[in-house]
């Protein structure tokens, strides 16, 4: 562990810009925790009486091995690119959202409602679906911005709450007015038109949900960090009083932040009911949105990064049945994995940083 | 009546596919599969495999699959009902070489099976709950389920035996026409033995909810039910509570003595294995797939749990009793007059529901003495 980040301070003294020194520096934390992580799962897999190296192969395999691996990992990335959104942007204002889940239900299911009546819009019907799913999640979670400025209730439990809300919601509306009376044992809302269902990218076997996941990571990213607006947010989210001593609006901003994550996760709700499942039902509540703040954390709250993260979870995911399959490991395996990679994540920033300092305190200048 | 005219075709139907699957006829899925007496065959499941209900019970048939000569069995569970699940159809295949998929849960067939089975022709994907239609669906899918209405029935029979205080309770997921027709049939069992007796319903709104079924199972004894039984993905916390409680309980879904001993009375349990074995030997011998198989008691597609001792040897002979009538095809349970619990006539006098009759599979009413 120390080797690496030795030879990452070697890399950061070297480094002549700032920024540049600043990404190396996270991106070196980063990977140190993830090696620790793979460390700490391969001692789990030893003390369980498995090889680790088989493990780690046969991971590998499912998650990039292949064209059907990759395939299989894109698939399960896409969704989360869109709610680690939901994350990560009112966490520049410096609020923990980790309700996304119901913004991903309020999203679909508004997109499934009107997605029903687009039949004749031919190729138009996914626009208006897009932006009533990103309306939906984007209200959701913008009342917690706004129960949270204006209420002061803290936004991580009110969005958590409200996501129990939108479940019995979603639930109340799925089996009850917009049913399909046909859906006898899983109750649904009626099936999409073909109109309103969204493809494949050409060939690939992948959704064109991926395209737009990594679209608005891009955008978010440019958002945040090259516009005034970005600039704003991350003042008001890093110091409040201070934002509003310059004249910021800064409980606007947040709300306003929350309000756009909300609505990458609607987004990601109506891809889902477009893409997937082709209606509104309970199986659009299949974890994303809690998925997401894995992703986000990961990728520390940095949209960009949410790239990277969301290939990793997605490999994780996909590669889980493999374990199973081949090893007769039992599913909750790969939830040992992601949760040692989470906490090593969340413990190595501040032990990585205090090593750093060490480094550089005993060497003279 | 339309309705007696759908159930008649459909038991010609039944016929000619049981008389399909005999005749081994030369179809395009015996070139793929003649080859070698050698089958891969897949099981999804959507919850933990040791769940003590619905999963548990598809996991034990599998295992007996597995020794079957020839066989190559895989499995996964936790398999949401997602792209999670064509995910692990086409892993299967892609690379295990799986050539009999057996996708247990109920929301896996539309769309993921279909969108699935559409891309691999050659793959047989037999879905366990009855959702194919000829004409609709493509013939390397099909359904299988099992009328497991009539173990809670003989549930039913036992808990009006052992029940002191004439009140039952049902911890119920959904109010869909499968979970209906268990509440009904489990309170009909009971009212054949007592017509006092009274069945209290809580439906927890989903299909593994631990907590609220645990506070259901509470209140229910809370009201007054002496016996207990359910229909949820896993039984055992309603089991367990019920124990607990002091409260006698019915199983459902798997056997779940091991966990109440002294309180369970007997369960109504799936016996996966005969369906399995159906279709198993279908594609082994190349045989076009066997489409759309049902079966009660009688057919095998269900079991009961061996009794427990809080069930008196009278309940057990009334029990036993009952079930030899089904066995012997002498019961039917759905048959008029039947009244629902809102006092309308939903069955006229004189009419017979096969367990074939697809009016069953609607079913959106409480048969009187349920309240809930």
């Amino acid at each position: 562990m120390s080797a690496t980040s030795a030879s990452a301070v070697a890399v950061l003294r070297a480094a002549p810009d700032p920024r540049l020194a600043a990404a190396l520096r996270a991106l070196a934390g980063t990977v140190g925790a993830l090696a620790l992580a793979a460390l700490l799962f391969g001692a789990f897999l030893v003390a369980a009486g498995h090889d680790p190296l088989a493990v780690y192969a046969l991971l590998w395999k499912g998650a990039f091995g292949s064209a059907f691996a990759w395939q299989n990992t894109l698939l399960r990335a896409a969704p989360l690119m869109l709610t680690a959104l939901c994350v990560v942007l009112p966490a520049r204002a410096g609020l923990i959202v980790i309700g996304g889940e119901g913004a991903v239900l309020m999203g679909g299911l508004a997109a499934a409602a009107l997605g029903v009546h687009l039949g004749g819009l031919g190729g138009m019907a996914l626009l208006p679906m897009a932006l009533a799913g990103a309306l939906a999640g984007g209200v959701w979670i913008g009342l917690v911005g706004l129960l949270r400025e204006r209420r002061g209730v803290n936004e991580a439990i009110g969005s958590l709450l409200l996501a129990y809300i939108a479940a019995a919601l979603f639930k109340h509306l799925v089996e009850g007015p917009l049913r399909d009376p046909a859906s006898l044992n899983k109750p649904s809302t009626p099936a999409l038109p073909d109109a309103a269902r969204l493809g494949e990218l050409a060939g690939s076997g992948v959704h064109a949900g991926l395209v737009i996941g990594v679209l608005a990571c891009v955008l978010a990213h440019l958002l945040i960090h090259h516009t005034p607006w970005g600039f704003g947010l991350k003042v008001a989210g890093g110091n409040p009083r201070a934002g509003r001593m310059v004249g910021l609006p800064v409980g606007r901003l947040a709300i306003a932040a929350c309000g756009l994550g909300g609505a990458a996760a609607g987004l990601a709700g109506m891809i889902e009911v477009a893409a997937v499942h082709g209606a509104a039902n309970s199986a659009l509540a299949a974890g994303y949105g809690y998925a997401g703040i894995l992703v986000a954390f990961v990728a520390r709250q940095q949209p960009l990064a949410i790239l990277p993260t969301a290939l990793l979870v997605g490999g994780v995911a996909a590669s889980g049945g493999l374990l199973q399959r081949r090893l007769g490991l039992p599913d909750a395996t790969v939830n040992v994995l992601q949760g040692f990679l989470f906490l090593s994540i969340l413990v190595a920033e501040p032990l990585f940083q205090a090593v750093a300092q060490r480094i550089r305190r005993r060497r003279p200048r | 009546m339309s309705e007696s005219r759908l159930s008649v075709s459909r038991r010609h139907f039944l016929q000619a596919v049981v008389a399909g699957s005999l005749v081994s006829l030369a179809g395009p899925w015996s070139r793929a599969l003649a080859a070698g007496d050698k089958l891969t065959v897949g099981f999804i499941y959507v919850g933990p495999r040791d769940d003590y209900g619905y999963n548990q019970a598809h996991a034990e048939a599998a295992a007996q699959i597995r020794k079957l000569p020839g066989i190559t069995a895989l499995e996964e569970e936790n398999v949401a009902e997602t792209v999670a699940v064509q995910k692990t159809m086409e892993s299967m295949i892609e690379l295990d070489g799986a050539q009999l998929i057996f996708p247990t849960s109920f929301g896996y067939f539309d769309p993921h099976v279909l969108k699935v089975a559409a891309k691999y022709p050659g793959v047989r994907f037999a879905h366990c709950g009855g959702l194919w239609r000829e004409g609709v669906h493509p013939k390397n899918t099909g359904s299988f389920f099992g009328y497991i209405d009539e173990g809670q029935y003989l549930n039913g029979v036992a808990a009006g035996h052992a029940s002191k205080t004439r009140k039952l309770g049902f911890v119920a997921a959904k109010p869909i026409p499968q979970v209906l027709r268990n509440i009904n049939a489990f309170t009909m069992g009971a009212r054949s033995v007592d017509p006092s007796i009274t069945t209290r319903v809580i439906f927890t709104g989903d299909w593994a909810m631990p907590v609220k079924e645990a506070e259901a199972a509470n209140s229910l004894v809370d009201q007054g039910a002496d016996v207990l039984t359910c229909h949820v993905d896993s039984p055992k916390v309603v089991v367990e509570t019920a124990a607990r409680r002091g409260a006698m309980v019915c199983g459902y879904h798997a056997d779940q003595s091991a966990l109440a001993p002294q309180a369970y009375l007997t369960g109504a349990q799936w016996n996966w294995v005969t369906p399995y074995t159906t279709l198993v030997q279908a594609a082994m011998s190349g045989a076009p797939m066997p489409n759309f198989i049902r079966g009660g008691l009688r057919e095998g597609y269900i079991k009961t749990s061996p009794y427990g001792p809080a069930l008196s040897a009278a309940g057990q002979a009334a029990v036993s009793a009952t079930k030899e009538k089904m066995l012997a095809g002498a019961l039917t349970i759905f048959k008029g007059p039947l009244a629902d619990n809102k006092g309308r006539t939903v069955i006229a006098a004189g009419v017979e529901l096969a367990q074939t009759d697809v009016a069953l599979e609607a079913m959106d009413w409480l048969v009187e003495g349920v309240q809930g």
